[in-house]
């Protein structure tokens, strides 16, 4: 019997090959990631125990939740270096300070930091070309920053830091061990310190750590309890090994949660090969029914043949396991020198490694994805009967009546558990279902194909070729739909999204054409991050001034501790202002200019909190000692500052930074915006981080992430398409080889190769947009679901991407007919003769 | 040359070999026939004389090694697959041993397929003729899975008629039919030839079958060895038992 299975797989070279591709692609996908992911968790690891190599111990000041550390005094580094066994201890200055390149416009890396530290001489770069800074107005640029910005050594460079712009003189430009440009791609430079503690810091001779070196004979752990007891509490002292640790573990955290993203669509991806691999079993099985008959009646049991088919797919998972595991090797390989090289990150690769997880996952995936999809069809394998082998291999329709109520239980046990999931934020509730509901709708499928396809086929099938391809498309209701299935997957995931974002997008966009009161928006780039832009009071208070400006406001924002709970908040400059322009409706108290003791909610927060007018509420914020509010109003629920404080202006000054993060404008009545623009832009010039926009500039802005988002997910879904489309030549390919006789009958009665080829695309087209129609569906009803979901976090809104719907149905015909190509161009080659007296 | 008037299909000198040097087999072997219009022709012979081959020939199913093939007016011989296939298109009807129907058609666009693949129009008048005599006038809306062997072979057979080719090629069209729908369907042939004119050629091995054509000719090894004139079946069993003595001249 396994000589009997390997034969027949033998034998079928080009099916074996088609059903392998499914999966190999998949397990590519997974066995790249990890060792993507692997490859740079391990980079990161060298950069910083390269970058802490200098470091015996480091001293930092403790970190309290919601607080702003003090900095240090140079009282801290004189008790440092009392201590017994420390060699040396410098103290460090380090904080943001972002570049502006030759444009004008300011230097941005790909994730890397941007920071200007104090220059000390002991660090571990050294002077390149020229020297240290010494003046002022003087200093030195790492070998990064220089090359990306094309600085030299004379030129100028302005830097933004906590102050505006300031232009300083290029003395010196440095490197790392082994003539590196950088560690890992940040842009870095060097001050004298005095003039690092002002920019970077704020505050004259303080400090941000010390760095400490051990003498002969005193171990680091040593030193690190010796300093920690002379500093006593309120200062952090650790290991430079256990400090690098840290933040390796911090950015490999990261890298953790991308592997996950990755291996999550390389799951959707491996699901679409499962439906691809059940059908090529399928075909196989009735393709084979008289052989495996032949079998039986000369005394197979029916577990031997299970057990032929089932080898047979191990056979296949086995070899498609190898192959994806090297490809994605190859893979991750490649996608980690780009990340290196093209990314901007300057980082230096440690060597490609292949982690245990990957060999195994591949291998698991591979061979479970194969065998599970494999099962179906041996089952119905075994059920054949010995007699078939003596009939003409016709196998009759079976009845749909089981699978479709089946899909209809699935589909609905699916859409439960999606509602539900929903209902309880449930992140596995929510995937679950959507998988538990596509393989639902994949049931109901062959219900739908009849109906479907011949509504599709109708459109094309003008001629007689078109037509006999729209009637072999529907043949197999069971077939077609798999197929068309497989390629829904993918094309209803992407709908789904877009249909969220659209909505996103729409509820922004009539926000701002009716909430947002404002005419022109004054906002910093890197929003989203961490550290917003920020400007000084002062031009705020120029804007107010300018010419056609009506009114003006702006906050400062930063997080602020309310017990255990981080909340955002922000010090608004006029609350009268504010209350107009993003016409805000009081839902108790009046929303007047706040005291410095008083505070303003959302209402939304007021209700989660339980507070309302009157209640008093102490808040931590980054500076100083815990204050205590009380609330004068609460407004009524608004799309605008969700879930967010409204404190005294006062209040800035124990923020982070008491500068403004963002503003606000509105023109007198029958004034130009534009002209308005024109005139606040100039305000800025020392702020290029900073932009002034109109409100529609602002939304284009806003949402032009979405777009960023749903490219991104168009590239890791594609890999899922591709797989369908796979699926759709697999199907093709074995259809063309069960009607080899029709074909040959058709050419010997005198059908041209090129009807040939038009009548094989038809019936490619037809499922290829049968699939497509099918995930427009299940995508609208996914996207409309989420979007219902969200309602409460502000999409407001439903809105369709018709557009881009349209675009998906013209790439799925088009991938019709590239699917068709290589099943068409077989087809028409068929030798005539050969193809009439086939079996 | 030319096929001359009263003359559907000629071949003239025809050899097919296959393969090459010492493997090389020799289908026919100088193979020189004119097949009359409007006459019913079998061709006989045990397997391995050549007589499937000299039918794909004919038909220009299959290229010749030497010689030439003529069908109506047209040289066969030299044409490229394009001509080919117009030529099985507009000059050629065939009915397969296998019937060879499409499962996806009903019997009426199996009938009419060839025209519709041509994007001729069907001729109603002729239509309703070729179908009332081959008595499927109550099957056209069928699949063929829904009919009965013979009745399938019957629609083949319409098929290949209602273009009205100039030849029409039958390979063993009853050898996978009982006797009933056997003698059904060459009765059709027959009266097709007698009553429409139309040029049948037939490849069997049934001496009963091929006492149903106007002439039989006998095949060995690539020749024509003996010819009959609107034999009986006796007559054909008994020339076929004397095949065996006839000595092959080989050229």
């Amino acid at each position: 019997m396994f000589k009997a299975t390997i034969k027949s797989l033998l034998s079928r070279k080009l099916r074996l090959v088609l059903s392998a591709l499914a999966v190999v692609l998949g397990v590519m996908f997974v066995s790249g990631s990890f060792v993507l992911t692997d490859t740079l968790q391990r980079s990161f690891t060298d950069l910083f125990s390269s970058a802490f190599a200098g470091v015996d111990v480091s001293v930092s000041p403790k970190q309290e939740k919601g607080k702003q550390p003090e900095p240090l005094t140079p009282q801290a580094i004189a008790d440092v270096k009392s201590v017994p066994g420390v060699a040396s201890a410098v103290g460090d200055v380090q904080g943001s300070a972002r570049p502006i390149g030759k444009n004008g416009k300011v230097i941005t890396t790909s994730g890397s930091p941007r920071f200007g530290y104090n220059w000390t001489g002991t660090g571990q770069e050294k002077i390149r070309d020229g020297k240290a800074p010494q003046a002022e107005n003087e200093v030195a640029v790492g070998g990064f920053l220089a090359t990306t910005g094309g600085f030299r050594v004379g030129d100028n460079i302005a830097l933004l830091t906590l102050e505006p712009k300031k232009t300083f003189k290029i003395t010196g430009i440095y490197e790392y061990a082994g003539g590196r440009d950088s560690l890992g791609g940040e842009l870095s430079v060097a001050f004298t310190e005095p003039v690092a503690q002002q920019l970077l810091l704020g505050k004259k001779d303080v400090f941000s750590g010390i760095t400490v070196t051990a003498a002969q004979g005193t171990s680091d752990d040593a030193l690190r309890d010796a300093v920690a007891a002379k500093l006593g509490s309120g200062y952090d002292v650790k290991t430079g090994a256990v400090l690098a640790k840290e933040q390796a573990d911090q950015v490999n955290e990261g890298l953790k949660f991308f592997n996950y993203v990755l291996l999550g669509f390389a799951g959707i991806a491996l699901f679409v090969g499962i439906f691809i691999i059940l059908n090529t079993f399928s075909i196989i099985v009735a393709q084979r029914t008289r052989e495996l008959a032949l079998l039986r009646s000369m005394g197979a049991s029916r577990g031997q043949v299970i057990g032929s088919v089932v080898l047979e797919a191990l056979v296949i998972g086995l070899i498609a396991s190898i192959v994806g595991l090297a490809a994605g090797i190859g893979i991750g390989a490649l996608l980690a020198k780009i990340f290196s090289s093209v990314g901007g990150t300057n980082l230096q690769l440690a060597g490609i490694g292949v982690p245990m997880s990957a060999i195994i996952s591949s291998f698991a995936v591979g061979m479970i994805v194969t065998v599970v999809a494999a099962v179906m069809p041996a089952l119905r394998a075994s059920r054949i009967a010995p007699v078939a082998a003596m009939r003409e291999a016709a196998t009759p329709d079976r009845p749909l009546t089981k699978i479709t109520i089946t899909g209809a239980l699935v589909a609905a046990a699916g859409g439960a558990s999606l509602a539900f999931g929903f209902n309880q934020a449930s992140l596995p509730l929510i995937f679950g279902g959507i998988l538990v509901a596509f393989v639902g709708v994949a049931l109901l499928t062959p219900i739908l194909s009849k109906p479907m396809v011949s509504l599709i086929g109708r459109l094309l099938s003008w001629s007689m070729p078109g037509l006999l391809g729209r009637r072999n498309s529907a043949r197999n209701p069971r077939r077609t739909a798999i197929t068309a299935a497989a390629l829904m997957v993918g094309i209803s995931l992407i709908t789904g999204v877009s249909v969220v974002l659209t909505s996103a997008t729409k509820s922004i966009e009539k926000l701002a054409s009716g909430q947002l009161q404002t005419d022109l928006i004054i906002s910093g780039e890197g929003q989203m991050e961490g550290q917003p832009a920020t400007f000084p009071r002062d031009v705020l208070t120029k804007v107010e001034k300018t010419d056609g400006v009506k009114s003006a406001f702006g906050w400062s924002q930063d997080g602020v501790l309310q017990g255990e709970d981080q909340l955002f908040a922000v010090a608004v400059t006029d609350v009268t202002a504010l209350k107009e322009m993003f016409a805000l409706k009081p839902k108790s108290g009046d929303i007047t200019p706040l005291r410095d003791d008083q505070i303003g909610l959302p209402e939304d927060l007021a209700t989660e909190k339980n507070w309302a007018v009157g209640s008093t509420i102490t808040l931590q914020l980054a500076k100083g000692e815990p204050r205590t509010y009380t609330v004068a109003f609460v407004w009524a629920k608004s799309q605008v500052l969700q879930g967010a404080l409204v404190l005294p202006e006062s209040a800035s000054k124990e923020f982070r930074s008491d500068q403004i993060g963002q503003a606000f404008a509105q023109v007198r009545p029958g004034t130009n915006v534009a002209d308005v623009q024109k005139r606040v832009e100039p305000l800025f010039a020392d702020n290029p981080e900073i932009t002034v926009q109109d409100r529609s500039g602002f939304v284009k802005q806003t949402t032009s992430q979405f777009d960023t988002v749903l490219l991104m997910i168009q590239i890791l879904l594609a890999l899922a398409i591709l797989i369908a489309v796979l699926g759709v030549i697999n199907t093709l390919a074995l259809s063309v080889i069960e009607r080899t006789r029709e074909l040959g009958l058709l050419r010997a009665i005198g059908m041209r190769r090129a009807q040939v080829m038009r009548m094989i695309t038809v019936e490619s087209v037809v499922i290829s947009v049968f699939g497509a129609v099918l995930g427009l569906a299940v995508g609208l009803a996914l996207g409309v679901s989420t979007v219902q979901a969200l309602k409460d976090q502000g999409i407001s809104e439903i809105g369709f991407p018709w557009m881009t719907m349209v675009q998906y149905l013209v790439v799925a015909a088009f991938v019709g007919v590239v699917a068709a190509i290589l099943p068409a161009i077989r087809a028409a080659r068929l030798n005539v003769l050969d193809a009439i007296a086939y079996e | 040359m030319s096929a001359s008037d009263g003359v559907a299909a000629r071949a003239v000198d025809v050899w097919k070999s296959y393969g090459s040097g010492d493997a090389a087999v020799t289908a026919l072997a100088g193979v020189s026939v004119d097949l009359e219009k409007s006459r019913f022709t079998a061709i006989m012979g045990p397997s391995g004389s050549g007589k499937s081959t000299l039918m794909h020939c004919l038909a220009g199913l299959d290229d010749v090694t030497r010689g030439e093939v003529w069908v109506g007016g047209t040289k066969v011989t030299g044409l490229k697959d394009r001509g080919l296939t117009e030529l099985r298109r507009d000059k050629v009807g065939f009915i397969f041993q296998q019937f060879n129907l499409l499962p996806t058609l009903t019997a009426e666009e199996n009938i009419t397929l060839p025209l519709a693949i041509g994007g001729r129009k069907v001729d109603r008048e002729w239509f309703d003729v070729v179908v009332d005599t081959v008595g499927l006038r109550d099957r056209l809306t069928h699949r063929p899975t829904q009919l009965s062997g013979g009745q399938q072979q019957r629609v083949a057979c319409a098929r290949a008629l209602v273009s009205r080719p100039e030849v029409v090629f039958a390979d063993e069209p009853t050898g996978n039919l009982d006797s009933q729908s056997g003698a059904e369907v060459l009765a059709f042939l027959q009266r097709s030839a007698r009553e429409f004119g139309q040029t049948i050629v037939m490849v069997t091995h049934d001496p009963n079958a091929a006492s149903y054509a106007d002439r039989v000719i006998f095949l060995k090894d690539g020749n024509i060895v003996r010819e009959l004139l609107s034999p009986s079946a006796e007559e054909v069993l008994d020339t076929m038992k004397h095949l065996d003595g006839v000595v092959v001249p080989h050229v």
